[in-house]
């Protein structure tokens, strides 16, 4: 792994700011910092479906529910937490696989709609099937987990777990855009009819973006589960698929770093609209709008944007050069 | 007869047919292609060229006829499936990954024939083909762009990229479609000299539908001309050239 100095240098300041900046929060702070890790995780499997292999995806909440209800029953019945989680990530992977299936056929709103109808479906099980999920009432007193004594029951020793399988999960996810796959999900996202001509195998591809992107939910899920102690259907809706759709386009879809920004903003900007009061979704709405016109590639492609333009200017004035000569 | 005929066809082509409705795209055609031989194919637009490369690589379903490729029947197999047993193509219209590298594009059309579908989750990340990418980019003499997005580059520039792609796996048998619509007339000599050079490196075989008549007598070794579905005349390019009914096909009288 070749890693340029200064991103070595930009992840080395991010991590210590992770672990120092917890210290100077109080409880709400730190509670927002740990559902921002835990966002992350998830948005950076959304990413890996939709801005990596270029799929459409509008169940990533509904796989968190899954991931989330699948912890906290299991916990309830008394699994550990460090057997359930796993189960949770796999159940994911498997409902992934499943869905991958419709996205051989559809593409692009169909494949949208498709899987929008399996959130919708996710919705009504969780909400009907009380005698497992308890219905409206939810989920109540989901314990955080503890391991060889070590308890990360309290909220700072939970947000350092969180903060330590965000870290893992997203250099699991860094290494296999770096193999082979990931230039085989780009070509499949950039032109699939190519990418057949030139064998990489759609249909593996396919299924696995969708699976390995539920499996990031799922984690998100076992995650968010205990954070929060208690879940119910709400936070597993449409509403949140959507939101985590938005995180992944407005931070740059397919860039790596993407969904960390995009999390923050779809978490931490609500907040600094409260004063906007009943109007913040309609602001936010607005800025959306007004960046995907500006900035279809989200933030983080303005780099990129201004470099492009100056190569491109390069280009130009060594040609009209050429051309004087 | 053709200086090849004697060896085992790389590719033969029975009897191919597929209509629209009422229309006959490809009408009963028969031809073969021989181990390192160039074939053209030349016909006026309609003629049912393209039809025919589709039904050949799996891209549509020829009402009936059957395709060789190396003495094994391929009808009716997948685009995957021919790209691994060594059939390459480019296609008419630019088919390049846009927002990958010109570097990435070309280890993007080799990567796959290595290793196993698992295996490549682990593998390095060009899996190695990069120094065949290297190659072919200084081949292509592309190397001031390897490392742009390929959607960023000229017209001209994307469809050298999408040729390169199509040998990059050292493909046994590649078929071009329109290998020079849209290049700057000026470059077609050199993309003549390049494919004949892939030719003789290589060793594979090409089959090349195009419409630049010069370009096509200089580079193929045999031709055949299509018109109305049909195959009007084969040949080596200056039987072609000297055949009144292809004259007439092409001019209209």
């Amino acid at each position: 792994m070749s890693l340029s100095k200064s991103h070595i240098a930009f992840l080395a300041a991010g991590l210590i700011a992770l672990l120092v900046l917890p210290t100077m929060l109080k409880t709400y702070g730190l509670y927002l910092l740990t559902l921002w890790l835990v966002y992350i995780i998830a948005a950076l499997g959304l990413n890996l479906t939709v801005g990596y292999a270029g799929l459409k995806s509008l169940c990533h909440a509904g796989f968190m529910g899954i991931g989330a209800y699948t912890v906290a029953i299991l916990m309830k019945a008394g699994v550990s937490f460090w057997f359930a989680m796993p189960g949770a990530i796999v159940l994911c992977f498997l409902f992934g696989l499943l869905i991958g299936f419709p996205a051989l056929r559809v593409q692009l709103h169909y494949l949208g709609f498709a899987t929008l109808g399996f959130n919708l479906l996710l919705m009504l099980f969780f909400r009907n099937e009380e005698w497992l999920t308890g219905g409206t009432f939810g989920i109540q007193n989901i314990k955080r987990p503890e391991l060889f004594g070590l308890s990360f029951s309290g909220n700072l020793a939970f947000y350092y777990l969180v903060v330590f399988l965000m870290v893992v999960s997203a250099a699991a996810l860094a290494y296999l855009l770096r193999s082979p796959w990931g230039r085989a999900f780009a070509a499949l996202r950039d032109n699939p009819i190519r990418a057949e001509s030139t064998g990489v195998n759609i249909t593996a591809y396919t299924l696995m973006s969708f699976a390995i992107g539920a499996a990031y939910a799922g984690l998100a899920g076992a995650l968010f589960a205990p954070l929060v102690n208690f879940i119910e259907p709400a936070p597993f809706g449409l509403a949140n698929s959507l939101l985590f759709l938005l995180m992944v386009v407005v931070g740059g879809s397919g860039r790596f770093y993407g969904p960390v920004l995009g999390s923050a903003i779809a978490l931490l900007l609500p907040e600094y609209l409260r004063f906007a009061k009943d109007w913040y979704l309609a602001v936010f709405g607005f800025a959306v709008v007004v960046m995907m016109i500006w900035l279809p590639g989200g933030l983080l492609s303005i780099k990129e944007r201004l470099q492009l333009s100056k190569a491109k200017r390069a280009a130009q004035t060594s040609d009209s050069k050429a051309e004087a000569l | 007869m053709n200086a090849f005929a004697s060896k085992k066809s790389i590719l033969s082509v029975h009897d191919i047919k597929k209509s629209y409705g009422a229309i006959r795209a490809v009408d009963g055609v028969s031809f073969t292609v021989e181990p390192g031989e160039i074939l053209g194919v030349i016909g006026p637009n309609g003629s049912g060229k393209t039809t025919l490369f589709n039904s050949i690589l799996g891209q549509i379903k020829p009402d009936s006829g059957r395709v060789d490729f190396n003495g094994v029947d391929i009808s009716g197999k997948s685009p995957l499936e021919l790209s691994r047993l060594g059939v390459g193509r480019t296609f008419q219209n630019l088919q390049v990954f846009g927002k990958l590298s010109l570097r990435d594009n070309l280890i993007a059309a080799a990567q796959e024939f290595r290793g196993s579908f698992w295996g490549r989750m682990l593998a390095p990340s060009d899996n190695g083909v990069g120094q065949r990418a290297d190659e072919m980019i200084d081949l292509f003499r592309l190397g001031h762009v390897a490392d742009l997005p390929a959607g960023s580059l000229s017209y001209g520039q994307q469809k050298l990229v999408d040729i390169a792609m199509a040998f990059m796996p050292s493909p046994r048998l590649v078929l071009l479609d329109e290998p020079c619509a849209g290049v700057n007339p000026s470059l077609v000599d050199g993309l003549r000299d390049l494919l004949v050079q892939l030719n003789q490196r290589q060793g594979g075989s090409f089959v090349v539908i195009e419409h630049n008549m010069d370009f096509v007598m200089k580079l193929c070794h045999r031709i055949v001309c299509m018109v109305e579905g049909r195959v009007l005349a084969v040949g080596r390019p200056e039987e072609i050239q000297g055949n009144r009914a292809v004259l007439e096909a092409y001019l209209g009288n």
